[in-house]
């Protein structure tokens, strides 16, 4: 690892300062992403500005929602019970994500900043336009059974690997933040970019903006998270699917589908969640909203398989979400997340 | 339980590096405070191992793959890999050295041995840390509940049926 000022913040406005006019300085929270990045030289930060400190770590009541400080942690957020109770999907994304040491440190605000599993970025030996710009994309030509279907680019197909973020997009979750140019608000999904021909951005924060806080707006609706993986626990997702879904007795009264492994940030499905409203939720609707979500994926060589993957796994989620499937395990739990290895092992009744 | 109660101590929220980028660091171990001057990037893992010879605490991948580092810190278990030595002063640290109390073993430890939940030994150290830091106090967890929250922690020997019976057995203890 490459030797760093650290520096510890005595306030938000101080972490901003501190950061903004010194292009290699960042924060750093609960670092499990960050560290791991810094050992493979692929981070090398002149400076780690050490925001864990801060009273960023409540949870409190908002407007109907709530607001989640960006420093709360994972294992802190899963367990809150206004989230198991009102955003299951929150709580089952967290907890099919990292294992319990690392949720233990994470925290809601690093989470969403955390960089792509692409192994040819985590790599410094291989071209990557991502880490270096211009050097090319290893993974266009190479193994790319881990990439995107939608949205990218010829200059880079990596993907998004929080599983927390596929969640906050379904929920049209608002970011906080604090800057060089003061407070300001970003819809979640406009959080993070498509990598177009500028990969190594992969969110729309200014250098020095500081996330303080995410908020879950109002939701009287069902949320499910389900994720497919390639082994039972501990492992990124192969592709996953955030659903939320609010009714008018028996008909659809509005729909927000995200799917998480596919592309370069979570993806929203509009034509799929247009299809919904209106309709009796049945397995023909859902396999209509399927094959409407994956009508533009473009797969590389090795990615096909996400897309009967993906359409199956949207139908499963929507048939457990609206009720015409049992879940595989107590809602908010990883039990009822996870396709495959423990999922259904829980013992019933839940 | 060894888990100390979470200490206060003075933290200096202004601490700065110097050019060399070293930084006096006070950590504290398993009840005892470690006055230590360390370079910024050495990690928790390292402070313990090379620093203060703590050496229970294995490295096994450094990058937050296998559990084989897992501490206590403030009760909860961390991955000293991960976890930067600087950022943990002012918190309370329990490694594998501090779980049983003198002579007597933790229970999860008289248990790894009853059940044999070990070959090669090398991954023991994380598993007790892991499994010790939310088996007092809690609920019993069922198999799957067991199985889902250890899944950070990898056995190269695949001792996992007897890891499992073993924690299944302490935490009715």
């Amino acid at each position: 690892m490459h030797p760093f000022q650290y520096q510890r913040a005595t306030s938000t406005a101080q972490a901003v300062a501190a950061v903004a006019p010194e292009p290699g300085a960042t924060f750093i929270a609960g670092g499990t992403s960050h560290l791991d990045l810094m050992k493979e030289d692929v981070h090398r930060p002149s400076r780690l500005v050490d925001i864990s400190l801060l009273p960023l770590k409540q949870i409190t009541a908002l407007a109907g929602g709530l607001r989640l400080g960006a420093g709360v942690s994972n294992t802190a957020a899963a367990a809150h019970p206004e989230i198991q109770r009102r955003y299951p999907v929150v709580s089952e994304a967290l907890l099919t994500g990292a294992s319990t040491q690392i949720r233990n440190a994470a925290t809601l605000g690093g989470n969403p900043l955390q960089r792509t599993r692409c192994p040819y970025f985590r790599d410094p030996a291989q071209p990557c336009n991502k880490r270096a710009p211009g050097s090319g994309c290893a993974a266009l030509g190479g193994i790319n059974r881990g990439h995107a279907l939608f949205g990218a680019s010829d200059a880079c197909v990596a993907i998004h690997p929080s599983d927390l973020a596929v969640a906050l997009a379904a929920l049209d979750a608002v970011v906080q933040t604090t800057g060089p140019r003061g407070p300001r608000a970003i819809p979640f999904p406009e959080l993070h970019r498509l990598p177009g021909a500028t990969p190594q951005v992969d969110t729309t924060l200014a250098h020095g903006e500081l996330i303080t806080a995410i908020d879950l707006p109002a939701f009287a609706g069902r949320s499910h998270y389900l994720k497919v993986r390639d082994r039972a626990s501990y492992a990124f997702a192969l592709v996953s699917c955030a659903v939320a879904l609010e009714m008018d007795g028996e008909h659809v009264r509005r729909a927000r589908l995200a799917l998480g492994g596919v592309a370069h940030k979570p993806w929203r499905l509009p034509a799929a969640e247009a299809l919904l409203v209106g309709e009796k939720p049945s397995e023909k609707l859902f396999r209509a909203a399927a094959d409407a979500a994956f009508a533009d994926a473009r797969p590389l060589e090795h990615n096909a398989y996400k897309i009967p993957l993906g359409r199956n796994l949207l139908v499963q989620a929507l048939l457990e979400t609206s009720g015409l499937q049992a879940l595989a395990g107590p809602a908010g739990t990883a039990f009822a997340a996870s396709v495959g290895g423990l999922a259904g092992t829980f013992p019933a009744p839940y | 339980m060894m888990n100390p109660a979470n200490q206060t101590q003075f933290i200096d929220q202004g601490l700065a590096s110097d050019p060399t980028n070293r930084l006096p660091v006070t950590l504290t171990i398993n009840g005892q405070a470690y006055p230590l001057q360390l370079e910024s990037r050495v990690a928790l893992l390292d402070a313990l191992r090379e620093n203060l010879h703590l050496t229970g605490t294995k490295k096994g991948c450094d990058h937050g793959q296998c559990g084989g580092c897992t501490v206590h810190i403030d009760g909860q278990s961390a991955l000293a890999c991960l976890t930067l030595a600087v950022m943990s002063e002012g918190k309370a640290i329990t490694t594998i050295e501090g779980l049983a109390q003198g002579e007597t073993l933790h229970p999860l430890q008289a248990a790894f041995i009853r059940h044999d939940a070990l070959q090669c030994g090398y991954c023991t150290p994380g598993q007790l840390m892991a499994a010790s830091a939310w088996l007092s106090g809690q609920p019993p967890r069922t198999a799957a509940e067991i199985q889902e929250a250890m899944s950070g922690n990898l056995c190269r020997c695949a001792a996992y049926p007897n890891i499992l019976a073993a924690i299944l057995e302490a935490q009715g203890a």
